[in-house]
């Protein structure tokens, strides 16, 4: 089954914070949802949970017993050890006896957290705790992994862990779809979309979005037009329109899935100025 | 005998750490660091929670004493005066969240007893709007005017574009590689590898001691890790995870850090995973798991 959210709008008061954004969600697979603060992320995830209200657009997901859904702020209780908040979760979702017990342990032990089991949640560090939230979100085995930010804050090895959590779901059947900030991450899924502004800046798998760019990125020290021109350590990357319009004397390098973003946004950000 | 306008070529040495230890009773926290942040230069400071990046950053700052070992701000263990000339970004931002952006302004300006600087273009719509309401980008954007109004020597930043999206990143990066080609110096602490891109020279800490330095292509190193292309990555991710590789996802496909190119062939075809195998450069990342993973086991 393929969930999906199509053309969602959704308004809150006078802000539009989502715009006509689709997005797809194989099972077995990882789907990225990349952007800064403020991109609609967090609101097109809702969505999926049932938390946000469509202006326009459907969505086709399971039903809430069969989500599992870390939104980005805690996920758990801090005055909860890590097993209580484990079986209090079951609980809900009706396991219990045995059955809690050994998929908690199990799950506990991939997060390498089963030394921590009687540890008070507010005790743990911010790469555990993400850690805790995941498998509480996992404990129900859900058909559909919804995961917001869960590696915003935490540190490279803590990040290496939960990707392996993450890929270990979707290696076992779940369709995930997770937010976050960083594009190397967007890169590591199985397809991403990217968003800015409440709008789609680009979606597909990596090769997708790489090849559907029409422009081309130069390396240069002294950029010619420094307004479409940003750092990339001590040289610069330039934006050209097309190839032809490259200077003679400047060479066109493969663009990442950085390149490509920051070009889009400031593509994005040309246009409206033109138009206001 | 010194040759006159000699000292001028040597890089001039701002910040400095000459084999600093920081102690917490029976812990220790910062293990024998050497380091020196020169004129003009990015450093970043990269490392797993708990590494000891922030109890380095305090001791760097003067804010907390050293065990063992001397560290030296401009010359002199780091005092007020010292303190003055540098620029700190927190990765809380250090802003009143209930105070407005020409507010926060004006009390950092008094605080360094310099002019209170100008609004660039994107701060003026909301000179007068609380830090509490503005979206994460202008905050980082207030932030970095903040610590830059008394025109530091040194900039101490800790995760600086952390949040934002891309073209918001690039335009804080800006600023950085601008203050570091006027002579500033600038340390950055970050877990963002796309930050660690940006700097000239990387610290990678882990346990409590420096385990690596250089720019990122003499960390990574001869360093490999495996690709691992199949038309079935669930299958052959689930094969190699069963057999303990540290194998990660990477888009289609699967990785397997600092790993044999023939065992990982071997273990995919005793699971009868049918897959091309080839060895590539790691990532700094990958780097950092394998050296954070060796300094555990010592």
């Amino acid at each position: 089954m393929t969930y999906t959210v199509r053309s969602a709008t959704v308004r809150f008061g006078d802000t539009l914070a989502l715009q006509d954004v689709s997005l797809q969600i194989e099972p077995g697979s990882v789907v990225a949802v990349v952007g800064g603060d403020g991109a609609g992320k967090t609101t097109l995830l809702r969505t999926l949970v049932g938390e946000v209200q469509l202006e326009h657009g459907q969505v086709n997901a399971p039903p809430p017993w069969e989500i599992g859904y870390m939104p980005a702020t805690a996920g758990s209780w801090a005055s909860l050890t890590v097993e209580q908040n484990m079986d209090f979760v079951g609980g809900i979702y009706g396991l219990s006896g045995s059955a809690l017990a050994s998929r908690r342990d199990e799950l506990l032990e991939r997060a390498s957290l089963e030394q921590t089991a009687d540890r008070l949640a507010s005790q743990l560090s911010g790469g555990m705790r993400r850690k805790l939230g995941f498998a509480m979100a996992m404990l129900h085995e859900p058909a559909l992994l919804v995961l917001d930010e869960p590696s915003t804050g935490i540190d490279p090895v803590s990040r290496v862990d939960l990707w392996r959590l993450v890929s270990e779901a979707a290696a076992a059947g779940a369709a995930v779809v997770m937010s976050t900030t960083y594009l190397d991450e967007a890169e590591r899924a199985g397809s991403l979309l990217a968003l800015d502004g409440g709008q789609t800046l680009a979606k597909g798998t990596l090769g997708d979005v790489l090849g559907a760019f029409g422009g081309a990125i130069t390396a240069t020290a002294t950029p010619r037009r420094r307004e479409w021109a940003w750092r990339r350590g001590r040289a610069y990357h330039e934006y050209w329109p097309t190839l032809a319009d490259l200077p003679l004397d400047a060479c066109a390098l493969t663009p990442d899935l950085e390149d490509v973003v920051v070009t889009l946004s400031m593509l994005k950000r040309h246009d409206k100025e033109l138009a206001s | 005998m010194t040759q006159p306008g000699a000292s001028e070529d040597r890089p001039r040495v701002l910040l400095a750490a000459n084999r600093v230890s920081r102690k917490f009773g029976a812990f220790t926290a910062v293990d024998d660091v050497t380091l020196r942040v020169e004129a003009g230069e990015v450093v970043g400071l990269l490392g797993a929670n708990g590494a000891g990046k922030t109890t380095l950053i305090r001791m760097l700052l003067g804010l907390l004493a050293t065990s063992e070992g001397e560290v030296e701000l401009f010359g002199s263990s780091p005092d007020r005066e010292g303190r003055r000339r540098l620029g700190y970004t927190p990765q809380g931002l250090g802003l009143y969240r209930d105070l407005t952006v020409r507010e926060n302004l004006a009390f950092s300006a008094q605080a360094y007893e310099v002019a209170v600087p100008e609004l660039p273009e994107a701060l003026r719509p909301v000179a007068d709007r609380l830090i509490a309401e503005l979206p994460l980008g202008l905050q980082r954007q207030l932030a970095f005017l903040s610590a830059l109004a008394h025109s530091p020597e040194v900039l101490v930043m800790d995760e600086p574009t952390s949040g934002v999206d891309a073209l918001a990143r690039a335009a804080l990066w800006d600023t950085i590689h601008e203050q570091a080609e006027k002579g500033v110096g600038v340390l950055v602490s970050t877990h963002n590898m796309a930050e660690a891109e940006q700097c000239d020279r990387l610290l990678l800490m882990s346990r409590a001691r420096l385990v690596a330095q250089g720019s990122q292509a003499d960390i990574i190193g001869s360093t490999t890790a495996v690709s691992v292309r199949t038309n079935d990555w669930a299958r052959a991710f689930a094969v190699l995870n069963e057999a303990g590789q540290p194998v990660m996802l990477a888009g289609r496909d699967v990785r397997v850090a600092d790993a044999d190119p023939e065992q990982v062939r071997r273990v995919l075809s005793d699971g009868r995973v049918r897959a091309d195998v080839s060895g590539i450069p790691a990532t700094i990342e990958e780097r950092m798991m394998v050296l954070s993973r060796a300094s555990e086991e010592l």
